[in-house]
């Protein structure tokens, strides 16, 4: 943390609220044990063997620090700002995930839990909670919407292979939220000897923030390497927001740089008058899952249904960091459609050789649209949050190609 | 006398729970009072009931599929204030219906449509301000939970502002599922009863009369609640006599309990 007065990096209070939002909206059951994990995290912050620890799995297990890529080619056809790719699809397991499921499976091991249960849209954070799980030795239970489960197969098999159980979630909408309920109804029946992983920095205090810090290594690197590459800070940092923890963790580390205009990108789905995920632009404050922020609901508070074409997008909520950044206007959040998100998932790849996850599309799809309004001189660092080879069978099926 | 005092001064009582909008409600609600419950929570449906056990989860889905709406459940209400008088109403659900229109609007719509009582799952002690002092305000008691989890340095928290009777939900987990041990239950009981003067009523797990008689010689009060969303899931808009059946054989357990024991 800063000690810059009025720092934007010093949330959550002590209560885990960022203004209006966060908290620990919670069942009783859950509260002495929220109690207790926040202990065990601040006695963790001040411990330097735990810092060490994760920083050592980091380095020598999910090959950080990932490089931060200038990309020529892209940056010549748009014709505005440069635009650098800070490539966390390079991680072990192939996406940012891992760095938060590092973090988190060390507090569980410091807390004496003995099994480890984790909920999972697509499949990535499961993969990510599973791979820990495996290095460390622990049981793992991954809850994941039967309607997910059906639909991403190959996500299910490597989570079985790395020795998970994978319990498709039948209740609801059968997809990532109802796997989160699902998830903490288990949790609350077996709080003794079991360590939930929440996979974006959403949930009750202290797991927006908890989350945040293990990403935050995504931010620092970017800031390092774009000192070295450049000499100067960039003018603007762009990363996808589904819960948003890619995002925070490349944010979190500008937020006290007036200069760095921040750009989070949300999931538009077929159009914000249509199915979409943007929980900013199209919904609006309540309490779901642990903490309060922006919700996709109806006049009653009943969750409606989110929709985008990235799987690890398709959630109707977001962080409350986020909705509280977006309501003091420190963070700009703009939508980008299923379309557009397809159409620069096909450009990185052609343009750069990578190939991007969906919601990576989506921030390389917000760039082509901003960077040609900017100066040659100036700079784009996107967060390519993850790679795109689980997304190959939805984009073959976007564009009517049969495998 | 309030109607939750009276209705826990004549020895121990039978607090049900169904779901608004799941089954013929008012004729539900009818069936429970005719059978012998002494106080009625009524569930408000949500989406995402992430403290319930599979019964209860899908009546909140039957219950939002006919498009049950807060205001349909406002009606219900009132109209059961108007037809019982004296038995004590609790709305029981979650955080986000009872808050999206403000916590001033919600406590407001309890007073005018004579609700007694409010049970939140998912707004504990810490988060009181969204809820309660608008509650408190209206003059409707904040029912607080209390668990297995709830040790003595938290008590004095959980206690702090509310109201009606203490919950103690007997097993750590979801409703409906397994039933705590009854050793289990009268250490909770005796510790819960020396920290507060409120009755304190034991739920979660129990489904027969048997359980229900046992729980009823160390609480002050039982509360069922998934055996009778079963009975509603099994007999759909015909199941108020049933209801009414199963409520009497609770009702005859539980209130001859006390005697039993003395």
């Amino acid at each position: 943390m800063t000690d810059r007065p009025n720092s934007l990096r010093s949330g959550p209070d002590a209560r885990g609220h960022f203004g209006q939002f966060g908290g620990r909206y919670v069942a009783e059951t859950l509260m002495p044990l929220i109690l207790d994990l926040e202990r065990h995290y601040r006695a963790a912050q001040q411990d330097n063997e735990f810092k060490a620890e994760f920083d050592y799995l980091l380095k020598h297990y999910v090959g950080r620090p990932s490089p931060l890529w200038f990309a020529e080619r892209l940056t010549a056809s748009l014709g505005g700002a440069k635009i650098y790719l800070k490539r966390e699809d390079l991680n072990h397991t192939g996406a940012h995930k891992i760095n938060n499921c590092i973090g988190q499976i060390l507090l569980a091991k410091r807390m004496g839990k003995t099994k480890i249960i984790a909920e999972t849209g697509a499949g990535q954070h499961g993969v990510a909670t599973a791979t820990v799980a495996a290095l460390f030795g622990l049981p793992c239970t991954i809850f994941m919407g039967a309607v997910d489960v059906a639909r991403q197969q190959p996500n299910v098999f490597r989570m079985k292979l790395l020795g998970a159980e994978v319990v498709a979630v039948e209740s609801g909408a059968k997809t990532l939220k109802d796997a989160m309920n699902e998830a903490l109804r288990h949790w609350v029946a077996n709080v003794h000897d079991t360590f939930y992983i929440i996979g974006t920095v959403a949930g009750p205090h202290p797991y927006p923030e908890l989350v945040r810090d293990f990403q935050s290594v995504i931010g620092d690197e970017a800031r390092a390497q774009i000192l070295e590459a450049e000499g100067r800070l960039p003018d603007m940092l762009i990363a996808p927001v589904g819960g948003g923890s890619n995002a925070i963790g490349l944010f979190h580390p500008f937020l006290d740089d007036d200069g760095v205009e921040i750009v989070g990108v949300e999931a538009a789905g077929e159009g914000l008058d249509k199915k979409h995920a943007a929980s900013l632009a199209g919904g609006r404050p309540g309490i779901l899952h642990g903490n309060k922020t922006y919700l996709l609901q109806d006049e009653d508070g009943q969750i409606t249904e989110a929709h985008s074409i990235s799987a690890g997008l398709d959630y109707p909520g977001i962080g409350p960091e986020h909705a509280w950044l977006h309501e003091i206007g420190r963070v700009r959040y703009e939508p980008v459609t299923d379309a557009e998100a397809l159409a620069s998932f096909q450009k990185l790849t052609k343009l750069e050789g990578i190939i991007p996850a969906l919601e990576s599309a989506h921030a390389i799809a917000a760039a082509e649209r901003i960077a040609p309004t900017m100066d040659k001189d100036q700079i784009i660092i996107v967060n390519c949050s993850g790679r795109g080879d689980k997304d190959i069978f939805t984009v073959a099926d976007a564009l009517g190609v049969e495998l | 006398m309030t109607r939750f005092a009276s209705a826990f001064s004549k020895g121990p009582a039978l607090v049900t729970f169904i779901t608004a909008g799941d089954g013929d409600t008012a004729a539900n609600l009818d069936a429970l009072v005719a059978g012998g419950a002494d106080v009625i929570e009524l569930g408000m449906p949500f989406t995402d009931p992430m403290a319930d056990g599979p019964a209860i989860q899908a009546a909140n889905l039957r219950a939002l599929g006919k498009g049950t709406t807060t205001v349909d459940i406002f009606g219900h209400a009132a109209a059961f204030r108007a037809r019982h008088p004296d038995v004590p109403l609790v709305l029981m659900g979650y955080a986000n219906p009872m808050t999206i229109r403000g916590s001033d609007w919600f406590a407001a719509e309890c007073a005018k449509a004579g609700v007694d009582g409010v049970i939140c799952v998912d707004i504990p002690s810490e988060e009181d301000a969204e809820l309660g002092p608008s509650l408190r305000a209206a003059g409707v008691d904040l029912i607080r939970l209390a668990t297995p989890t709830t040790d003595a340095a938290r008590l004095p928290d959980v206690l702090n502002g509310a109201g009606g009777f203490l919950y103690y939900v007997s097993v750590a987990g979801i409703t409906g599922l397994q039933q705590a041990a009854q050793t289990s239950i009268e250490d909770a009981v005796a510790r819960l009863k020396a920290a507060t003067d409120l009755p304190v009523a034991v739920g979660f797990g129990v489904r027969t009369p048997e359980q229900a008689a046992a729980i009823a010689k160390v609480a002050d009060g039982v509360v069922v609640g998934s055996a009778f969303i079963d009975i509603i899931a099994e007999h759909g808009d015909a199941a108020a006599p049933h209801v009414e059946a199963f409520t009497r054989t609770l009702a005859d357990a539980i209130h001859g309990a006390k005697e039993i024991a003395a």
